[in-house]
């Protein structure tokens, strides 16, 4: 097997893994246009990190962190609706990207790659990111998940019962921004909620159990992915949306079958 | 009350420049029931929510037992469709309870039969004492319970005062609930408290239901309960109503006499 696509099955499968999980908390908590908000300022965060020299990794993991402080912000201020926040605030920062980059014109940069992903031409730098950033988020969410769990039940019982309701959130918020920087660069800024929700959204119907459905998002992510990767290795589609077509796919199948 | 499990002292909460409370003066025993009533939106769940620490007071101050153990149930909860929740896995987010613990709560409570049943499916009557099985897996010192009977029929509502007091005699915790049931209350506490942004009354439910400010906030059918609870060592007021010489806490606002 050639060494690109080794990387890409690897890169594809640690996001898989992770994504189930977290895209379930994601369905859970209605959170799936924060992701696309969050997903959308990653591109602004590329652009930063270009312009300040920083790795476009880290950079993305921290815009993504402002953004969400600053919409947290935003929500106790006014009295907006979530929705029109995440509506301006998603176009803005994805304009504001770009912008900024267009005024860099000493920076080429293949733009489609950061807006679709370019997985079949990760670098071992990259895959070790990917790989670090995937373990660290699932060995968190782990360790959270029972008090991640409550909060998601009933906030108010939760924190009756003891639990830092405010930082659990926060933490999620985190663990998201962290998977984003990671997947931008195997699906890409506009498709990478796409990889949190469909697989948690088609394992939903058939879990009996929170953890049936993160595990079952798992498996049908990384099926996702093998699937993907197969249709850009013989038929020379673009490997991030083809992942995302088996996956769409995925889910249509789920709902054809009987639930049980 | 130095033995008290919670002590509010002249708590005041104030919404957008508005009073919701002021000067609230409230304590809970170990083994007692207090039950707050009061109309729409005079400020019961906000005290409930100061009670909880959910909600900081502007004024005044919330003493607590030093690690003191609530057990809580919300007035109702919502869990997403999504998210695929037995009943046993929703007891088991507290920690260290395992499926015989969450069986036993559940037959204290009457509920065991719903312990596989999606949480999503349950009853709302059986949800209540779901809830209320939740609460006592904390093993609380003090149980606060937010209108416990919403959506329960009359019948199921005598229940689960019933069953309320018997936890109470078993586990020998404080309780605080929130009610604006009059009639079922009225057997089933030790203290009433009428709340009406301030504490118009509290005192025995048989001394508060003869109180003018009580028949002035509940109307014809405080009146009602008033004649029922009547005894003959009685006093008079202006109103006719009966009131038991010296035996109830007038509030600080109080406008009668």
């Amino acid at each position: 097997m050639a060494d690109f696509l080794l990387y890409a099955l690897l890169a594809g499968l640690s996001l898989a893994l992770v994504a189930g999980p977290l895209g379930s908390f994601v369905v859970w908590r209605r959170m799936a246009y924060f992701g696309d908000t969050l997903s959308h300022a990653a591109l602004l965060g590329v652009a930063l990190g270009f312009a300040l020299d920083v790795s476009p990794a880290l950079a993305v993991t921290v815009g993504c962190l402002l953004l969400a402080i600053l919409l947290v912000t935003l929500q106790q201020r006014q009295p907006l609706a979530s929705d029109t926040l995440l509506g301006i605030l998603a176009p803005s920062t994805l304009s504001l990207g770009l912008v900024v980059l267009s005024f860099m014109h000493d920076v080429r940069i293949d733009l489609m790659a950061y807006l679709f992903g370019d997985l079949l031409a990760i670098s071992t730098t990259d895959l070790a990111w990917i790989l670090g950033g995937s373990a660290l988020v699932l060995l968190l969410l782990a360790a959270l998940w029972r008090p991640l769990l409550a909060v998601t039940v009933h906030e108010e019982l939760a924190m009756v019962e003891g639990l830092p309701v405010a930082g659990l959130r926060l933490a999620l918020m985190l663990l998201i921004a962290v998977v984003i920087a990671v997947a931008m660069k195997i699906v890409g800024v506009l498709l990478i909620t796409s990889l949190l929700i469909i697989p948690a959204a088609a394992a939903q119907r058939h879990a009996r159990s929170p953890e049936q459905m993160a595990l079952g998002a798992s498996l049908l992510g990384v099926t996702a992915v093998c699937g993907g990767l197969a249709m850009s290795w013989f038929k020379d589609t673009p490997a991030g949306p083809s992942i995302v077509v088996c996956a769409a796919v995925l889910f249509l199948l789920s709902l054809a079958l009987p639930k049980r | 009350m130095s033995d008290a499990l919670i002590r509010l002292e002249q708590v005041g909460v104030t919404f957008a420049g508005e009073a919701v409370l002021d000067s609230i003066d409230l304590s809970v025993a170990p083994g007692q029931i207090v039950t707050l009533i009061g109309p729409n939106g005079a400020g019961k769940t906000t005290l409930v929510r100061a009670v909880l620490g959910l909600l900081k007071p502007h004024r005044g101050k919330v003493w607590r037992k030093p690690r003191l153990r609530i057990g809580y149930m919300p007035q109702k909860i919502q869990v997403d469709a999504t998210l695929p929740l037995s009943v046993l896995r929703f007891l088991r987010l507290v920690p260290g309870v395992d499926r015989a613990a969450a069986l036993s709560a559940l037959q204290e409570v009457g509920a065991e039969h719903v312990i596989d049943n999606p949480i999503q499916t349950v009853s709302g009557g059986e949800m209540q004492r779901v809830l209320l099985a939740r609460a006592l897996l904390r093993e609380p010192q003090l149980l606060v319970l937010d209108e416990p009977v919403q959506g329960v029929d009359v019948v199921g509502q005598t229940e689960l005062y019933n069953l309320i007091t018997r936890l109470r005699d078993r586990h020998g915790c404080g309780v605080l609930m929130v009610s604006h049931d009059l009639h079922l209350v009225m057997s089933t506490t030790d203290q009433v408290v009428c709340l009406n942004r301030h504490v118009c009354c509290s005192g025995h439910p048989e001394q508060v239901s003869g109180d003018p400010a009580f028949v002035e906030l509940f109307g014809q059918n405080a009146k009602s309960l008033a004649i029922y609870h009547h005894h003959h060592d009685h006093s008079h007021d202006l109103h006719g109503s009966v009131v038991a010489p010296g035996t109830h806490v007038h509030g600080e606002h109080c406008k009668h006499g």
